[in-house]
């Protein structure tokens, strides 16, 4: 058995990782808030350049030729970086819309609870956005649509969910390293917060979040199993959610300002978490299979 | 990434299922919770059996992928646990074999793997808690024995143990960390009085044990003399890292017990808790993953010998944080689902929930788990 990540897959993350920094690095981010959610055609050329959507495209159509693990890796480093747009629909649509393997060519689709991300800056949709209004989206780098009678416990695809999950743990990710980094170098009553144990203990739960669900989140990438997929969900959006909630409060009231990051990780956490489709859905699909396993 | 296991590992499942399969129906019944000397019997006679099948050394020289293969195979076909050998096993057999000299590890392992000698762990004492180091049972030397006084509480298995895995101080003028040696202690040495003590669930699973000159040669020593801190660390790090594979697949095999009773009771049409079995489904899921993934790791970073060799990591700590939340939480469930006969202390899963109260406090308490996991992974400063 070889769970973990192989040497290949440890380059790739790097490279990706240097990829999005030089692309989408802490200005750039501060840039396209402020830009107020206009999606950036250059960035989504440059990320088709890189691969980032053709990843899973067999070689003879012109892709990478990589697997779902792969593709999880990178997502992760696409929500570690916050990277905007509706990416994951793109990728999927690699190979079956033109243009979306190169990053020629915006796609979205409807997600869980009838959401569409993107709509405006899209291309192509994919699935019926009849009568789509438009929200004020929490989300400053996710515009949101919403489109009426969509039936909220419509199936999604499980790979949509599945990279959701991924970009989730990135996110997640990210939230803990800010924690850690505010808590090592903030200091109070003549020494840094994180010596504190209240301070101490959020951060080191944050990890256990996180680790627990990356492990979930390759597995399910693995074996590709609609119950893996749910569970890694479920502890994905959790580990995203509440870590960003956590990062917030061991940032202080600085954590609180519009200048510090923490806010985006949190917004952006719980339209994924959205995305993902209905909560109560992958419990009751993890809770049936119980009984299944017992009979 | 992979979850594939080899053809060799395959092959290794297969012979043990098989074997399972035949040698489970011919076990003595099982003794009763407080028959102390049925159940050191009975668990030390499966270590036997597992001895002569050549399953005895499964926990130290297979692979960690092997182990993971024979944990998650015995577990499901409902084979004993390793019960009163879990000291001996599970972490006193693994320290000697890192640290003990050729002629210690030739005294104390083979007995061990043979289902004859039981190893308890003599580390706590009333004052010594979380703050283990600063444990007052001192060894005054005198000659080539130490003479050991003072006290050990909430001993487990201390009423049927032969050996001792004790921790002394040597050096009562050293820094706290530094004067402490880890000694094999006989528990029949004369001056050793064991005094067992009800624990919450009603058993008697641990003991105060004092110590009053207890005479321990200095041969039986593992490791330096002061030098026991950083044995005990050793040993620890076998506590947290490994000793709980096992039970999380036995843990999945209770959930699913759970979710049939709640079909059978009629709580399964309460959406709530179909909610809360999907979760703790999925907490368990992925538990298992991490074990795999920890093990996969284990072995790529040359730690492939449980024993001879590698020594878990800090990351056990993180396992055993979400892991002994995640058994409290299941209980739970399975209480919320019983209703008032989880106020029966005849139904199953009510000791159960009793004693899973312990795991966040036994082997180090969940405060001492984050503060390893804040300072020791993620690099915060000590407070
Ligand atoms: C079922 C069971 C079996 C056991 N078996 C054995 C055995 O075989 N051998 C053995 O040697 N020991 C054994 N123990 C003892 C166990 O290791 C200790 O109970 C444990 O380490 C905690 O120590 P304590 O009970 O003295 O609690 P204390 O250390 O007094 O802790 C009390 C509370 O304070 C918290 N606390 C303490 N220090 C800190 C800190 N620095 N930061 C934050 N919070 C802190 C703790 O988390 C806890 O909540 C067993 C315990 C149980 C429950």
């Amino acid at each position: 058995m070889r769970f973990r990540l192989t040497e290949d897959q440890v380059a790739l993350r790097a490279g990706v990782r240097e990829v999005l920094v030089r692309c989408f690095g802490a200005e750039r981010l501060r840039d396209a808030v402020d830009a107020g959610g206009v999606l950036d055609r250059g960035l989504w050329r440059e990320l088709g350049a890189a691969g980032f959507f053709s990843l899973c495209l067999p070689e003879a159509k012109g892709g990478v030729g990589l697997g779902v693990p792969e593709a999880v890796v990178v997502f992760e480093e696409a929500g570690r970086a916050l990277l905007p747009g509706p990416l994951v629909a793109t990728h999927l649509a690699a190979g079956r819309v033109p243009g979306a393997a190169t990053g020629e060519a915006v796609v979205t689709a409807v997600g869980g609870g009838g959401l569409v991300e993107w709509l405006d800056d899209a291309d192509v949709v994919v699935g019926s956005v009849e009568g789509a209004v438009a929200l004020r989206s929490v989300d400053p780098l996710t515009p949101l649509h919403r489109v009426p009678g969509a039936d909220p416990a419509a199936r999604l695809d499980d790979l949509f969910v599945l990279l959701t999950a991924a970009e989730q743990v990135g996110t997640a990710v990210r939230a803990c390293e800010a924690a850690v980094q505010h808590a090592r170098t903030r200091e109070q009553f003549g020494r840094p917060v994180g010596a504190f144990q209240a301070v101490k203990h959020l951060c080191a739960e944050l990890l256990v979040r996180v680790e627990v669900a990356r492990v979930a989140v390759y597995a399910a990438a693995v074996t590709v199993d609609p119950v893996d997929i749910a569970a890694a969900r479920l502890l994905a959006d959790e580990a995203a959610v509440r870590g960003a909630r956590d990062s917030l409060q061991v940032h202080g009231g600085s954590g609180f300002t519009w200048e510090a990051d923490v806010h985006l990780c949190l917004k952006r956490a719980w339209v994924r978490a959205e995305r993902g489709g209905s909560i109560t859905e992958s419990e009751e699909l993890l809770a049936g299979e119980l009984l299944v396993e017992a009979s | 990434m992979d979850l594939a296991y080899s053809p060799e590992e395959e092959a290794f499942r297969a012979r043990l299922r098989e074997w399972l399969a035949k040698t489970l129906p011919s076990l003595p019944p099982k003794p009763s919770p407080d028959d102390w000397p049925g159940r050191r019997a009975y668990d030390l006679g499966w270590q036997r059996t597992l001895y002569d099948a050549g399953y005895g050394e499964v926990h130290w020289d297979a692979s960690p992928t092997t182990r993971l293969i024979f944990l998650e195979e015995t577990e499901k076909a409902g084979a004993p646990y390793v019960g009163a050998g879990f000291v001996g096993l599970l972490h006193a057999g693994p320290t000697i074999a890192a640290e003990g000299t050729a002629e210690q590890r030739a005294r104390w392992l083979p007995p061990i793997l043979r289902g004859e000698e039981v190893w308890c762990q003599g580390f706590s004492e009333p004052d010594a808690g979380s703050d283990l180091a600063s444990l007052r049972t001192r060894a005054r030397r005198d000659g080539d024995v130490y003479v050991v006084n003072g006290s050990k509480l909430w001993t487990s298995h201390a009423e049927v143990a032969d050996w001792c895995e004790l921790l002394v101080r040597t050096d009562a003028e050293a820094p706290k960390h530094r004067g402490i040696s880890w000694l094999a202690m006989p528990m029949d040495a004369p001056g050793v009085t064991v005094r067992p003590l009800r624990t919450l669930a009603g058993s008697t699973e641990f003991a105060e044990v004092f110590l009053d000159d207890v005479r321990v040669p200095v041969a039986n020593r593992v490791g330096a003399e002061n030098d026991g801190w950083r044995v005990t660390m050793v040993t620890l790090s076998f506590e947290r890292g490994t000793a709980f594979v096992g039970e999380v697949v036995a843990c999945r095999r209770v959930l699913a017990e759970v979710a049939r009773e709640a079909r059978a009771n009629g709580a399964w049409d309460d959406s709530g808790v179909r909610r809360r079995l999907g979760r703790a489904n999925a907490e368990f899921r992925a538990l298992w993953r991490l074990t795999q993934w920890n093990v996969s790791e284990g072995e790529a970073s040359g730690g492939v010998r449980g024993a001879s060799g590698g020594v878990p990591g800090v990351g056990g700590s993180v396992f055993k944080l979400r892991y002994s939340r995640a058994r409290q939480e299941l209980f739970e469930v399975a209480a919320e689902i019983l209703g008032p006969d989880a106020l029966d202390l005849g139904r199953g899963w009510v000791l159960d929930r009793l004693s899973s109260l312990s795991y966040t406090i036994a082997a180090g308490t969940s405060e001492i788990q984050r503060n390893i996991v804040g300072e020791r992974i993620l690099g915060l400063p000590k407070g």
